[in-house]
């Protein structure tokens, strides 16, 4: 069995997991969610299995590298710091509802990378450009800072859709939304997130730009990509002050949070969109 | 009071507004929507491209305001300074209160606001007070830097604080930020970023600027000695070495190799390998096939030079060399021409592609020409900068990583645990605050007080 093979299937256990979520929270049972977390578990084991066979794949070609140097090992590696994030949140808010929201996330990034067909899955060797460690430190903690921006914004829809519905009284009492945690909890998960992923945004964009100083003599260029990054730091940075004022607290936060992650979501894909030089994000 | 009129009320005005976050809100969300402005169109394109895509009309209105090169527009530059002033009164606003915060030497703890939280942990202890005492201050003592004990009337306090100077976490980002937008003005000042090409062999002494094309005297020569390009067996590249020589009136004083991703440093002056070319060949191996005779004769000759064909032939000159040459609407890449001169006939031109050896077959002359081998002489493309205030630049990198892990992961914890005497046993309160994570300080009061339980 391949790496592809693998993470292939990977692909199918973060869909029965998400799926699993979803029944749980949905028809207010407890076993499927317990079984959900199990799977969750194989799949984000199963997805570090197909990293580390991806990685020893790449020795055995001759062409040696860490498994982020294109666009599916980097959706394969997004789904893994999803799934890694979101399992120590539910320990530690013992609380599953947030991963009917989460593990989607995770499966739409293996699979896209997996199922899309302009999307490949060929372990190529790198171009001179983008031999750099900073390249490695720099996609390792923008993917941790978009995943924890993609679990923020799972919490953040969560927190709108509650809030919708405690607005009018008989609802709030039953339907899908009386098992979802305390509006203080989900704002304070809320809040979280983003100061983890505002932190990992922060060093890749570092990252990124003490790479791009030694690669071509500028750290920063305003190509589109560092653009977009630089302006769903500025969406995360009105959010972290914007919750200092009187009046922002939760909804605006939250749609602030959602805001930030579509930001997230064009530097990550739009981008390719438009003209400019990152296109080695490509392929 | 009184009313503020005049300049002193418009100053304080001024600076209120200059001291709110709300205006920092605002700010941020400016440079973001506008920040797209630049991703959508293309930056720093020659005018007629714009013209072509735009009409002479909106042409005038977006590059009266700077909009294809909007990054280094004033209204851009305003924005950023809007921010500096705006973080730098924020700051100084805000620090003597911080300043009085940190240098107080006994903290004031209020026992009743703790008595007053709603997650606080109470336990009875069969102990006295007196020995309690005794007992905690080491466990205290274990995670809290600052403690102190306070008689209360059936009992007393111990109040425990750590981690206050991390409020100054905020400040040091703010410093960060700071530093950042100062090293670009000096880089962006002071600085320059340019291009050279160096044939193998050749010396340089000027580059040519990116942004205005004028040329930048160096204090220094640079020499290519050698430039080569490994492939992977795919055919794709996998690195491009130059190997440099620094001279400085004529002697040489440094030589390096650089590939990309590790360029040569020296005397403030950056040197990035970024592309390569090929220069005409001086040296060509030539394949001559005689269709009359069935003979091939190789010959290696120089560009420019005529000679005399194998079996007297009549004479043969390379003439041409181009990178990539269009047939019939295909690119027959890299090709070399030729002149054909027979004993008694006209000059025939001749097409050598490298890639298609029988190409000149189609000629239909008695002798097909091709090219063997030549030898590959290359230039070398280097990014030349320079760029002082990136040391200002990287240390606000480092601080700004500092202040975030400060500010979100690091807290001004409070403690307070009441003993008091109830009966012959004693009553425990255990209670805290934090600045961050209300969550986590939480779970921190639980794990205190269950370690003080456990103390039985
Ligand atoms: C790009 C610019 C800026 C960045 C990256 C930045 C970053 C931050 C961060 C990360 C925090 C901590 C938020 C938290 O605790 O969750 C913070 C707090 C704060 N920022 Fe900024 N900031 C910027 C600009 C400004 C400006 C212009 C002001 C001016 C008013 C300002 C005022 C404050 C204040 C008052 C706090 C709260 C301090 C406290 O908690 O006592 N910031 N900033």
């Amino acid at each position: 069995m391949n790496s592809s093979n693998l993470l292939s299937i990977v692909t199918f256990i973060y869909g029965t997991a998400a799926f699993l979520y979803i029944v749980s929270w949905v028809f207010k049972k407890q076993l499927p969610g317990r079984i959900a977390t199990w799977i969750a578990i194989i799949a984000v084991v199963g997805n570090t299995g197909g990293i580390a066979l991806r990685w020893i794949e790449s020795y055995r070609l001759g062409i040696g590298h860490a498994p982020l140097s294109n666009m599916y090992e980097s959706l394969v590696f997004f789904a893994w710091t999803i799934g890694v994030i979101y399992l120590v949140v539910e320990q530690t808010y013992k609380n599953r509802i947030i991963g009917a929201f989460a593990t989607p996330l995770a499966f739409m990034a293996i699979a896209y990378a997996s199922l899309s067909p302009n999307i490949n899955d060929r372990i190529q060797p790198l171009i001179p450009a983008l031999k750099s460690n900073w390249l490695i430190a720099h996609v390792i903690t923008c993917f941790i800072g978009y995943a924890a921006f993609a679990i923020a914004f799972g919490v953040s829809l969560i927190y709108l859709f509650k809030q919708r519905k405690t607005g009018d009284k008989k609802s709030s009492k039953t339907g899908l939304f009386i098992h979802f945690p305390d509006a203080g909890i989900l704002d304070e998960l809320t809040h979280q997130m983003v100061t983890l992923g505002f932190l990992f945004l922060t060093i890749g964009i570092i990252t990124g730009a003490v790479w791009a100083n030694s690669a071509w003599g500028s750290y920063w260029s305003w190509d589109p990509k560092e653009t977009w990054s630089l302006i769903t730091w500025f969406v995360y940075a009105t959010l972290l002050h914007a919750r200092m004022m009187r009046g922002w607290e939760g909804k605006k936060i939250a749609y602030l949070s959602i805001i930030g992650f579509m930001a997230v979501m064009f530097t990550y894909f739009g981008v390719n969109l438009l003209p400019g030089l990152h296109s080695y994000g490509q392929g | 009071m009184n009313k503020e009129t005049g300049s002193a009320g418009f100053t304080s005005r001024l600076w209120k507004l200059f001291a709110s976050v709300r205006l920092t809100v605002v700010i941020l969300l400016s440079l973001a929507v506008t920040s797209i402005i630049g991703t959508i169109i293309p930056q720093n394109e020659r005018p007629e491209a714009y013209l072509n895509e735009y009409g002479e009309f909106l042409y005038k209105i977006l590059s009266a305001f700077d909009v294809f090169d909007m990054y280094h527009s004033w209204w851009f530059q305003f924005l950023l300074l809007m921010l500096t002033t705006n973080i730098v009164v924020c700051s100084i606003n805000r620090f003597s209160a911080l300043w009085k915060m940190l240098s107080v030497k006994n903290p004031s703890f209020n026992v009743s606001k703790f008595r007053n939280l709603s997650d606080k942990e109470e336990f009875i202890d069969i102990r006295s007070p007196e020995d309690l005492k005794r007992i905690y201050m080491p466990i205290v003592s274990r995670s809290f830097g600052y403690k102190r004990i306070e008689e209360t009337d059936n009992g007393f306090c111990i109040f425990a604080e750590k981690g206050r100077w991390t409020r100054i976490g905020v400040y040091v980002i703010h410093l960060s930020v700071i530093l950042l937008l100062i090293g670009g003005l000096i880089g962006s000042i002071f600085g320059f970023k340019g291009f050279v090409n160096i044939p193998e062999g050749k010396t340089i002494n000027s580059i040519r600027l990116s942004n205005t094309g004028k040329a930048q005297d160096l204090n220094f020569d640079i020499r290519c000695d050698n430039f080569n390009i490994k492939f992977y067996d795919s055919g794709a590249p996998s690195e491009y070495r130059s190997t440099l020589t620094i001279l400085e009136q004529g002697k040489s004083v440094l030589t390096r190799d650089i590939i990309v991703n590790d360029p040569l440093r020296y005397k403030g002056i950056n040197i990035f390998q970024s592309s390569y070319g090929e220069l005409p060949p001086r040296e060509i191996t030539l394949n001559f096939k005689n269709r009359i005779t069935g003979m091939s004769h190789k010959k290696k000759v120089s560009f420019g030079q005529q000679f005399n064909l194998p079996e007297d032939a009549g004479q043969f000159v390379v003439k041409g060399y181009r990178d990539s040459y269009n047939f019939g609407g295909h690119n027959l890449g890299k090709t070399f021409m030729g002149i054909l001169t027979h004993n008694n006939g006209s000059p025939v031109h001749v097409i050598m592609p490298v890639r298609f050896p029988v190409f000149d077959r189609m000629r239909k002359g008695n002798q097909v020409v091709s090219v063997v081998d030549y030898d590959h002489r290359y230039y070398t493309g280097l990014q030349v900068t320079r760029d002082p205030g990136v040391l200002i630049v990287y240390s606000g990198f480092v601080i700004m990583i500092i202040g975030c892990f400060i500010t979100f992961f690091m807290s001004h914890q409070r403690l307070c645990v009441e003993i008091s005497k109830s009966g012959k046993k004693s009553k425990v309160m255990v209670a805290g605050t934090a600045n961050k994570n209300r969550f986590g300080m939480q779970s921190r009061i639980k794990r205190i007080a269950k370690s003080l339980r456990i103390n039985l």
